[in-house]
């Protein structure tokens, strides 16, 4: 079929692609990220070249970390970043999303809008305020009020056992803290954007408030909450100043969640300026880079989640 | 366009002398009787007043604002999602006040909802059609047969019977509306509310769920709310016009009576001054 002179024309001026100047602005502009992301790995990589080589893959699964005797492994810190970063989520989660339900509810708006800006400011204060705070207040108060107690009723239990005012449960706390703000700010966002049709044929279905939001409004929200998650899971995973005060800086696999422990961004902090030689500073460097690896595959997990849940879902 | 059905009774008594009385009505399943509602301090109806005949449909029309959406609210108390909102005077439901009841899962399983939207919730077609069910807690056989029945009186079983697992929206938008109807009448309520079900679907669309109330309302009363005059001709028996009071700002039942009569002989000049088009 021969296409008329018009048609042509007009499939000239439609044409579903952009402009090749335009592709080429948005291809530049969009390759900047992971090429950023990648020229960092590299630098780390020479950085830590001599650690790379000299440990090899048993860098990651090595437990001991000892600048004299220069045997140094990431295995703990991996250990602490994780334990630490997971209490936080199961801590600030359930907390935030109910302070976000509650805030995203109609009337006293006056009321709902104070106590969302205060959340909102908690994320303004600066992490190493949060450690003094953790370190004088919170850690000292946990240990008396809560690990104290909880490790002598529990003591044949190994991971509740002896307590100690700096543990891996102090830092997840104060992480918790940190979290919070982000965690509830988003998911109120999330959980108010639910179509009110929802809520209301919920409603007229007989159900109650409870019923309503466990079984309708969550649900709804999920994909949102979720990615409020993935970012404080990030903010968690890579917080530094304020763990470092609280966790204790105790280079071991802690046998409970109430003994001192370390992080991966703790032992880089705490240890980058002493780092003399070749290979003491190489495997500080290569812990960034075990760090990298934490935080990317917690998105790259994340990410088949959220697939494999919005495909059963498909909402 | 004429009416598909003849109209065979007409209501007796409307509650206010002024309007059309015609001996012989089916009896009243709502009495709604000096009727005010108000958000906050704002007055939205002001005494309305007439019975809602059993097993018909009745359909509110009225210009945008005058109230209908908000009388439509008080039957099942939906307005007690409104902070500030309340009602004053008497709605019966069977004898039983609605405006002072507190059981309202009972009521709401009894007044049913369907929404100008259609809002499929976040799940599977069964599971949408099982969850006015599963608050009641039936157990699993009933529900079964419970989810393919309504679908089935919804017209939309042939249509989705082998993907009931899939997510409801996935549906048309069509089809979602007889999915919202299925999930209303999966408790067999006794009386059903719709609030411009069809104003979001097209011509085909409205034609189904037009037939499809005609048939549902051998087994129940339903009461729709239409900005389509047409609609309202075709499909309802009796017809409650309202009007936005100019002075008060508030909602006022104009005229209510069967459909035939208020669209053919209308009593008041404002009504026919309304059907005729020769309105605001
Ligand atoms: N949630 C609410 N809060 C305060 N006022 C309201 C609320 N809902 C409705 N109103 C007011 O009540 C009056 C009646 O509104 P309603 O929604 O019942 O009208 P309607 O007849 O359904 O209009 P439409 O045909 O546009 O849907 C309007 O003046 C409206 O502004
Ligand atoms: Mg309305």
């Amino acid at each position: 079929m021969a296409a008329s002179p018009t048609a042509t024309a007009l499939r000239a001026t439609i044409s579903p692609k952009p402009p090749d100047r335009f592709r080429t602005l948005i291809g530049v502009v969009a390759t900047t990220a992971p090429a950023a992301l990648l020229l960092i790995v590299v630098v780390l990589f020479q950085q830590a070249w001599p650690s790379v080589t000299h440990f090899g893959l048993g860098f990651l699964a090595g437990s001991t970390w000892n600048p004299v005797t220069l045997q140094f492994g990431a295995w703990p810190g991996i250990f602490g970043t994780v334990a630490t970063s997971l209490m936080a989520l199961v801590i600030a989660l359930p907390v935030g999303i109910a302070v976000a339900i509650v805030l995203a509810e109609q009337g006293q708006a006056g009321i709902r809008g104070a106590v969302g800006i205060a959340i909102e400011l908690l994320a303004a204060i600066p992490s190493v305020v949060y450690g003094i705070w953790a370190l004088y207040v919170l850690g000292p108060w946990t240990f008396q009020h809560l690990e104290s107690p909880v490790s002598d009723r529990f003591n044949s239990v190994g991971w509740l056992s002896s307590a100690s005012p700096r543990s891996l449960f102090t830092a997840s706390l104060v992480l918790a803290v940190m979290i919070l703000p982000t965690l509830t700010a988003v998911s109120r966002d999330v959980i108010r954007a639910v179509p009110r049709g929802l809520k209301e044929n919920a409603i007229a279905l007989g159900s109650t408030w409870w019923e309503t939001t466990w079984r309708v409004i969550l649900p709804s929200a999920r994909a949102g909450i979720f990615g409020a998650t993935i970012l404080a899971l990030g903010r968690a995973l890579g917080e530094t100043i304020a763990v470092t005060m609280v966790i204790g800086n105790n280079y071991q696999i802690p046998q409970s969640i109430f003994s001192p422990a370390y992080t991966l961004a703790s032992v880089i902090a705490n240890e980058f300026t002493e780092a003399t030689g070749d290979l003491y500073p190489a495997a500080l460097v290569e812990l960034g880079l075990a760090l990298i690896l934490v935080t990317l595959s917690a998105n790259v997990i994340a990410l088949v989640l959220v697939r494999s849940a919005t495909a059963r879902a498909a909402i | 366009m004429a009416d598909r059905r003849p109209i065979e009774q007409t209501l007796a008594q409307v509650g206010r002398p002024e309007l059309l009385t015609v001996p012989g009505a089916s009896p009243a399943k709502i009495n709604v009787d000096s009727l005010s509602f108000f958000y906050g301090r704002n007055q939205a109806l002001k005494d309305v007043a007439f019975d809602i005949p059993e097993r018909k449909i009745t359909a509110i029309i009225g210009p945008s604002g005058c109230g209908k959406t908000t009388l439509l609210r008080v039957f099942n108390r939906m307005y007690d999602l409104v902070p500030g909102a309340h009602a004053e005077g008497h709605v019966l439901l069977d004898g039983e006040d609605v405006v002072s009841t507190r059981n309202l899962l009972e009521l709401r399983q009894k007044v049913g909802m369907v929404f100008q939207r259609p809002s499929p919730f976040p799940m599977s077609i069964r599971d949408n059609v099982a969850f006015a069910p599963r608050l009641l807690g039936w157990p699993s056989a009933r529900i079964k047969t419970v989810v393919e029945q309504s679908l089935e009186r919804a017209a939309l079983l042939e249509e989705v019977k082998d993907r009931l697992n899939d997510p409801a929206a996935s549906l048309s938008g069509g089809q979602q509306q007889r999915l919202a109807i299925a999930r209303c009448i999966a408790v067999s309520p006794q009386v059903i509310l719709m609030d411009e079900p069809c104003s979001a679907l097209d011509p085909v669309a409205t034609t189904k769920i037009e037939d499809l109330m005609s048939a549902l309302m051998r087994e129940f009363t339903i009461v729709i709310v239409t900005h389509n005059m047409q609609q309202a001709a075709r499909v309802s028996d009796f017809t409650a016009f309202m009007l936005m009071n100019p002075e008060g700002r508030f909602g006022e039942l104009i005229e209510f009576a069967s459909t035939a009569d208020l669209f053919n002989r209308p009593q008041d000049d404002r009504t026919e001054a309304y059907i005729t088009g020769r309105f605001g």
